[in-house]
C-alpha cells in the first residue's frame, strides 16, 4: 500500500514538475477559463435574466470545458518521444500510473478552479462566501467524477485519428450526471435551500464516483499496450 | 482454406431466421392494425406504441449485451466477442433510431409537442450518444486489438453510465414538475391491446436477435476473406 502510494505521488509530481516549468497548458486553461466567463456575460439579456439564476450553468459548463481541454495534456506528453514506454518499463504498476495521472489532472483542474472561481463571483455578483464550504464539497465531487473517467478516456483518445475531437466525443456523455448534479447543487445553493432539498444529488454524485473511480482503476490496464 | 465456406453456410442460415422474423414482425402489425381495438383518446396514433415501445426495449437490452461481451472480452480475450458487441452496438442504434423517430412523431400528436426533456426522452438520447461514440471509435482506432480494447472498455463504462443518466434525469424532472399535458400518462392497457405489446416485445426481441446473428456472421465472412486474402499474398510473395 505505502510503496503503491509512493508510486502515484512519483508520478503526479512527474507531471505537476513538467507542467509547472513550462506552464504553458496551466495559462491557457485559466485564459480560456476567464474568456468563457466574461463571454457568458455578453450572452444573456441582464433585465431578462438575473445572473444568480444564470450563474450555476455558466459556472459548469465553464469548469467542464476547461476541464476536458486540461485532460488531453496528460497523455499527449506522453506520446511525445514514446515517454509513456519509460513509464511501462519502470516498476511502477499500471495502477499506480492510472491514479498518478488521475491525481495530477485533479490538482492541475483543482488550480484552475480555484483561480476562476473568485473571478466568477466578481462577474457574476454571487454571494459566494457565505456558502464557500458547501460549495467547495460540490466542485471537489464533481471534479473527481470527471476527472477520473477523462483521464482514462484520454488515455484512449491519443492513440486514436483526430484525438482531441475524439475525446470530446468519448467524454461529454459522461458528464451529464457530474454536471447536473453539480449544477443543481450550486443552485440551491445559492438560492439557501435547506440540505434536504439537494441530498438525493449528493448521493448520486458520491455514487457515481465510486462507481467510475473503481471501475476505471479497474480497465485503465486495458488502454494501454501490452 | 475451410474458413469462407463455413462463414457463407452461417450467413445463410441467418437469412433464414431473418426470413423468420420479418414474417413475425410483419404479424404482428397486422395484428395491431386489424385486429386490436383503437385508443379510445388517442385513436389510431397510438398504435405507434407497438413500435416504438419494443424498440426502445430492444435498444436498451442490445447496449446490456455490448455491455457483457465487452466485460467477457476483457477475461477472455476471444476476438469473436469483440465482433458481437460490434454488432450488437450497430443493430441498438438503428433500433435506438427507430425510437428517436417514433417518440417525437407520437408526441406531437398527442403531447402537442415534438420534443420534452422527459427522464426515458433523455436517457434515450444519451443512450444514442454512446452507441454513436462507441461506433465512432472503432472507425478511429486501426489496429484491430487495440480497437477491441478499446471498445470493450467504452462499452462497459457506457452500460453503466446509462442508469446513472437515468436517475440524473429523473431527479431533475421530479423536482419541476412538468405542465399537465406534458405528462405521459400511464393508462391501464385492455387485454387485447397488452397482449398486443407483449406480443410486439416478444417479435422485436427475435427480431433483434435475427438482425444481430446476420450482422455477425456478415461480418465474420468479411474477416475470413481478408485473412484468406493474406494468406494469398504471403504466399504468393
Amino acid at each position: 500500500m505505502r510503496s503503491l502510494l509512493a508510486q502515484v505521488w512519483a508520478i503526479a509530481a512527474k507531471d505537476l514538475l513538467l507542467e509547472f516549468r513550462s506552464r504553458t497548458a496551466f495559462l491557457s486553461a485559466l485564459v480560456f477559463t476567464a474568456l468563457v466567463l466574461a463571454i457568458f456575460n455578453f450572452a444573456r439579456d441582464p433585465t431578462a435574466v438575473s445572473s444568480v439564476d444564470l450563474a450555476p450553468s455558466v459556472l459548469w459548463i465553464t469548469f467542464s470545458f476547461a476541464g476536458v481541454l486540461a485532460l488531453s495534456r496528460a497523455f499527449t506528453l506522453e506520446k511525445e518521444n514514446r515517454a509513456i514506454d519509460g513509464l511501462l518499463l519502470s516498476p511502477a504498476s499500471r495502477t499506480a500510473l492510472y491514479l498518478g495521472k488521475t491525481g495530477a489532472n485533479l490538482i492541475f483542474v483543482g488550480a484552475v478552479e480555484a483561480i476562476a472561481l473568485p473571478l466568477f463571483a466578481l462577474f457574476f455578483n454571487v454571494p459566494l462566501l457565505e456558502v464557500l464550504g458547501s460549495l467547495v464539497l460540490v466542485i471537489v465531487l464533481a471534479t473527481i467524477g470527471f476527472v477520473a473517467v477523462g483521464t482514462l478516456m484520454s488515455a484512449m483518445a491519443v492513440n486514436t485519428r483526430f484525438g482531441e475531437m475524439m475525446l470530446l466525443v468519448l467524454v461529454l456523455p459522461f458528464l451529464v450526471t457530474p454536471v447536473s448534479a453539480a449544477a443543481e447543487m450550486t443552485t440551491k445553493l445559492f438560492a439557501h435551500r435547506p440540505f434536504a432539498e439537494w441530498a438525493a444529488w449528493l448521493k448520486l454524485l458520491v455514487a457515481y464516483d465510486i462507481t467510475f473511480v473503481v471501475l476505471c482503476t479497474l480497465v485503465f490496464e486495458f488502454t494501454l499496450e501490452e | 482454406m475451410t474458413a469462407i465456406p463455413t462463414a457463407e453456410r452461417a450467413l445463410r442460415r441467418s437469412g433464414v431466421w431473418m426470413a423468420i422474423a420479418l414474417l413475425l414482425v410483419a404479424g404482428v402489425y397486422v395484428r395491431a392494425l386489424a385486429f386490436t381495438p383503437e385508443e379510445a383518446t388517442q385513436g389510431l396514433a397510438q398504435k405507434i406504441f407497438y413500435i416504438h415501445a419494443p424498440s426502445a426495449w430492444v435498444a436498451f437490452l442490445a447496449f446490456g449485451i455490448v455491455g457483457v461481451c465487452s466485460l467477457i472480452y476483457l477475461i477472455v480475450k476471444d476476438p469473436r466477442l469483440d465482433l458481437f458487441a460490434a454488432s450488437s452496438a450497430e443493430v441498438g442504434t438503428v433500433f435506438t433510431t427507430v425510437v428517436l423517430i417514433t417518440g417525437p412523431i407520437w408526441g406531437k400528436e398527442i403531447w402537442g409537442a415534438w420534443w420534452t426533456w422527459d427522464a426515458r426522452l433523455t436517457s434515450t438520447l444519451f443512450l444514442y450518444f454512446i452507441y454513436l461514440a462507441y461506433l465512432v471509435l472503432r472507425t478511429a482506432v486501426e489496429e484491430p486489438g487495440r480497437r477491441a480494447r478499446y471498445s470493450a472498455v467504452l462499452g462497459i463504462l457506457g452500460a453503466l453510465l446509462v442508469p446513472f443518466i437515468h436517475v440524473s434525469v429523473y431527479l431533475f424532472r421530479t423536482l419541476h414538475p412538468m405542465p399537465v399535458v406534458l405528462r405521459p400518462g400511464k393508462p391501464e392497457l385492455p387485454g387485447s391491446m397488452l397482449a398486443t405489446l407483449l406480443l410486439s416485445f416478444a417479435v422485436f426481441t427475435i427480431f433483434y436477435f435475427a438482425l444481430l446473428a446476420r450482422r455477425y456472421a456478415w461480418a465474420r465472412l468479411l474477416e475470413a476473406r481478408a485473412e484468406t486474402e493474406a494468406d494469398r499474398d504471403d504466399a504468393s510473395r
